[in-house]
This record gives C-alpha cells, structure tokens and sequence, in this order.
C-alpha cells in the first residue's frame, strides 16, 4: 500500500513510502515499519500498544484515531494511507505532538480531585447504583489521547477552549460526591474558554475511541452551572 | 449568565414564531388587504404587548449569538465588540418596537 507520511515540524511535508499489507495489521504497525525499515529517523510515540496509554494518536487520512487499535482494513483507502501529527497541538516533529496545552486545560479546568477526609478517616461509600455514580462511570475511562481535542471545531476557533477531555474530567468530578471544590470548578469551566463555547458539534463523542460522550459531560456542566447562578452561589 | 439569557429567550422565541407564523398563515387565508389586517390589528393591546415580547427575546438573543460568531470567526474580543453588539441589540429593539407601534398602536 501507498503511505504518506507527515514529516517535519509546523513546516514540513508528506512523504511517500511502501509498504508491505500484513493480516490483522494496525496503523500503528505501518508506522513502526517505516521506521524500524524504511526511515529510521520518524518520530512517533507510542507505549501500550493495547489501547490503555493514550499515546499513539495520529490523524489517519484526515480523522483523529488511536493507532494501535486502528486495523488498516478499517481506515485503508484505494490502497493509500495518509498519517498525520493530531489538529490542534503543535507538532515538535513528524507525528510527534506537544501535548503540554492539552493537559495543562485539565489543570485550569480544576481537573484535581479535591476530598476533605485525611487518612484517618474510614472510606466514603458511593453507591454504585446512584445516578451520580452511573454518570461518572460512564464518563471515566478517559485515556487523554487527545483524540477528542484533535476533533474539536471549537478548539480550532478558539484556542483558549479547554477542550472536551478537560470539561469530561471537570464533569466526572463534579458529580463525585466526595469532591469538595464544585463551585470553583463551575467557575473555571464556565464561559467563553470554558463549556459554554461548545456548540455541541459531538465530533468529540463521534471520534472518541473509548465511546465516551464529552458533549454529554460538557451539557451537564452547563446545567450545573445555570443550577449554581440560580443557587447563588456563583 | 449569558448562556441563560439565551436559553430563556430561545424558549420565548420558540413560542412567538410559532404563533406568529400561524397568526400569519390564518390572516392571508381570507385574503385581506394590508389597510384590513391594519384594521383589526391597531389598538390591540394584548397583541402590542405579545410582539413586544417578542422584540425583547430577539434583542436579547440574536447579540449573544453574533457574540460567539464574532469570537470564533474574526476573534473580536474586548470593549469594543460588547459596545458593537450593545449598538446591535439596540437597533434590533429600535427596528422591532418601530414595527410593533405601527401595527398596534
């Protein structure tokens, strides 16, 4: 198959190489072939290679996708690939992103969890069957690929935008019942950085390769919001 | 805040579209003339104070909704764009209010 792969920083190009088809073979595969045979010096991250890490994200023919769960059969076009660093970050070189920004919104999004209990005290039992509970779970197994970022219209207009995996994590801490800090989060995830800039476009929930619904996360953050003004406590 | 102005307002306009259109639709059957609907309509208070609630939802929505335009398509932030969409929402509410007096009053 015909594979184009960007090389290069902010400037830089696609360049083309060959390469063999495998059965069973992922996108992730095709790169370290490249590599490991073709062009020693691609740079690319990856770690798990099971879906766990979030560290292989790459644009594969215009779409943010997870590279090694990505089989080529999936994403292969009349026998060409395209594989690109991820939108929205800045390339430091070939398919490698500074994800610095990324996670530094999950910072400014309150994204730390915040208890009030010390070690000494027993556990706080949540109910696993409580509807609080059910919404963190679904929303929990982030695995900032950044995927969901790459995908984001509204990053890409405004680049204060914190972004869905920031606004998710904020998301499963405000309905954590052990947190404490809910109203500063509610400060700093509102506004036009924040979940009110979200136009609900789902291409967040359409790309995540976990299947997780930020869009949803970032809907009731604003409800909690609204809840929280009217409340008086903002 | 803003963000709950624009629902709210949405909510309204939801309601008067609705209702003007079919207030609309339900005039032109019978083929009136404009001096007839004019007719019917002047001096009528609880229709003055249904379009004037319109005029409101509309001055309050559409500049929130230009605001997010102007950020995400020419990133207008600042003084300046608040006081453009203040000017906005004022010729909205001039133009609207401008129509509903002469209709109803």
């Amino acid at each position: 198959m015909k594979v184009s792969v960007w090389k290069g920083g902010a400037e830089g190009r696609f360049r083309q190489f060959e390469v063999p088809r495998q059965a069973s073979q992922t996108v992730l595969d095709v790169v370290t072939y490249i590599q490991r045979s073709l062009d020693p010096t691609l740079a690319y991250r990856y770690a798990c290679r099971v879906g766990m890490c979030g560290s292989c994200a790459m644009t594969v023919n215009g779409v943010p996708r997870w590279t090694c769960r990505t089989h080529v059969d999936r994403v292969l076009d009349k026998d060409s690939l395209s594989i690109g660093p991820l939108k929205n970050l800045p390339v430091i070189r070939d398919l490698v992103t500074d994800m610095r920004e990324f996670f530094d919104k999950w910072a400014r999004a309150q994204g730390q969890f915040k208890g009030n209990r010390s070690k000494r005290d027993d556990f706080q039992a949540v109910k696993p069957a409580s509807a609080e509970r059910m919404q963190v779970d679904a929303a929990i197994e982030c695995i900032g690929c950044g995927v969901c970022y790459s995908a984001c219209d509204v990053v890409a207009w405004n680049p204060d935008y914190l972004g869905p995996a920031a606004l998710n994590r904020a998301w499963t801490l405000i309905r954590d019942e052990r947190d404490r800090n809910a109203v500063a989060r509610l400060r700093a995830v509102a506004g036009d950085a924040g979940c009110h800039s979200c136009h609900t476009h789902m291409s967040c929930t359409e790309r995540c390769p976990k299947q997780l619904s930020p869009t949803a996360g970032i809907a009731g953050l604003k409800r909690e919001v609204a809840k929280s003004i009217l409340r008086g406590e903002f | 805040m803003l963000w709950i102005a624009q629902r709210a307002s949405a909510a309204v306009l939801a309601l008067c579209v609705a209702v003007h259109l079919a207030t609309v639709i339900y005039a032109v059957q019978g083929g009136l003339s404009a001096a007839e609907i004019l007719a019917r309509t002047r001096g009528n208070a609880a229709g003055f104070a249904f379009y004037s609630l319109f005029v409101l939802a509309v001055t309050v929505h559409a500049p929130i909704g230009l605001r997010s335009v102007l950020i995400e398509w020419l990133g207008w932030r600042g003084r300046s764009r608040d006081l453009f969409l203040l000017i906005f929402a004022a010729a909205l509410a001039w133009m609207g209010m401008r129509a509903a007096v002469g209709v109803f009053a």
